[in-house]
């Protein structure tokens, strides 16, 4: 039974800005699209996308430059990826090892999962 | 922007509508007006354009009596109205008929909407579907640049793409100088787009607050038949309960619901009400 909740919007566009970086897509200096462009593409209040930006902003991923707009910060791979080992262990981890006891998964066996996973996404 | 001040209203006798109503309504923002069938949202909308008059109370737009249909006020007005009579008339000529009334009209903005919304301006507006028309008038509500828009059932009649772009629309608008006034049934078509929900429900707002101050005060969670936290409304969904719960200061902001929202203020409007008036302990 799956009860994670939702996310809230801005989190969602928090959260495609954090992979856009992780995946080196978006690299420092880059410019990122608008408030506005990613209001329409979410099909949000403006407000709403505004919230993700301002959040980014705070955390120093992302910097505003009046008038012409948003921009990945020089550290924003280092800062997101910190933000978001914090979440992975904080929020994903419990939810996991708790699937993995109800499913009776050993250490043993996720490690041979593991590095089958490895094997096959690194050398296909 | 809007001022609502004790506002009563009857259409039968000794039978009120609209009992001593309270309402403010700033520029900025959009409103989603939502409340059951025969509540009265079309009826309030008709008591701010100054289309129907207070029997006791009063409504004002930027401080001018909305009865007194100044020409001020009304130039700086738009009515979407759920039901609607076009003349017949190209889309084009209808602009060219209209604009004069709107001083602040963009003419590259509504061509550019009817672009987004594929409406044919060349075309006579009688010969559109109903769904044409509705979008047409959209793009023209908008393109008015009023400052109070009024807007009923807006996606009423509009085929899956064409919400769709309705949302892209009002997405790309920019309504910082406007105040939107959405009232609507459709909870799912517009969850996204409104940033203030009202409820009207027996002849009295009973809810008027903020999607961020929802946000902050709510947690909308699925939770199992077991859990025993306190909820304040909750319905039964298979496997567990569709739950509104109080949000703990610090945890984790959730995605608001609006229908189960909407159903919670029908049904337990004190007690969620209460969330927004207690001091956090």
């Amino acid at each position: 039974m799956d009860f994670s909740e939702k996310q809230p919007i801005y989190l969602q566009i928090i959260d495609f800005f954090c992979s856009r970086i992780l995946e080196k897509k978006w690299t420092p200096d880059d410019r990122i699209p608008s408030v506005r462009e990613i209001a329409v593409k979410m099909e949000v209040n403006p407000n709403t996308a505004m919230r993700a930006f301002h959040y980014l902003q705070e955390k120093e991923i992302l910097f505003n430059q009046r008038g012409i707009g948003y921009f990945v910060s020089e550290n924003a791979y280092q800062k997101v990826l910190e933000l978001k080992r914090t979440e992975f262990i904080s929020e994903k981890l419990p939810v996991f090892f708790r699937d993995m006891n109800l499913l009776g998964i050993s250490f043993d066996e996720l490690k041979i999962l593991y590095d089958k996973y490895g094997s096959q996404s690194t050398g296909g | 922007m809007v001022s609502i001040h004790n506002l009563s209203f009857a259409f039968k006798k000794n039978q009120l509508l609209f009992d001593n109503l309270n309402l403010e309504l700033q520029t900025g923002f959009i409103y989603g007006l939502f409340g059951l069938n025969g509540a009265g949202k079309t009826t309030l909308l008709n008591h701010i354009s100054g289309m129907l008059f207070p029997k006791t109370g009063s409504c004002k737009i930027s401080g001018k009596s909305s009865r007194k249909r100044y020409p001020e006020t009304l130039s700086d007005l738009f009515v979407l109205p759920e039901q609607f009579d076009l003349p017949s008339v190209t889309a084009e000529s209808y602009v060219n008929i209209h604009t004069p009334f709107y001083p602040g009209f963009n003419v590259d903005y509504m061509h550019q909407a009817l672009r987004e919304f594929l409406v044919e301006p060349d075309k006579n507006l009688n010969e559109l579907s109903y769904g044409q028309r509705k979008k047409f008038l959209i793009a023209f509500s908008l393109a008015t640049n009023a400052s109070l828009l009024l807007m009923d059932e807006p996606t009423n009649g509009l085929d899956i793409p064409s919400k769709s772009q309705f949302r892209k629309i009002m997405a790309a608008t920019d309504h910082s100088e406007r105040c939107v006034v959405i009232s609507t049934h459709q909870v799912r078509d517009l969850e996204t787009m409104i940033d203030h929900l009202t409820v009207l429900n027996d002849g009295n707002i009973i809810f008027h607050e903020g999607i961020e101050s929802i946000a902050e005060k709510l947690s909308f969670e699925k939770i199992a038949d077991d859990d025993n936290r306190f909820v304040l409304y909750s319905e039964e969904i298979f496997g567990g309960k569709s739950a509104i719960l109080p949000k703990k200061p610090g945890s984790k902001e959730t995605q608001i619901d609006l229908e189960l929202l909407f159903n919670g203020i029908i049904h337990k409007g004190d007690v969620i009400h209460q969330q927004f008036r207690e001091e956090v302990v």
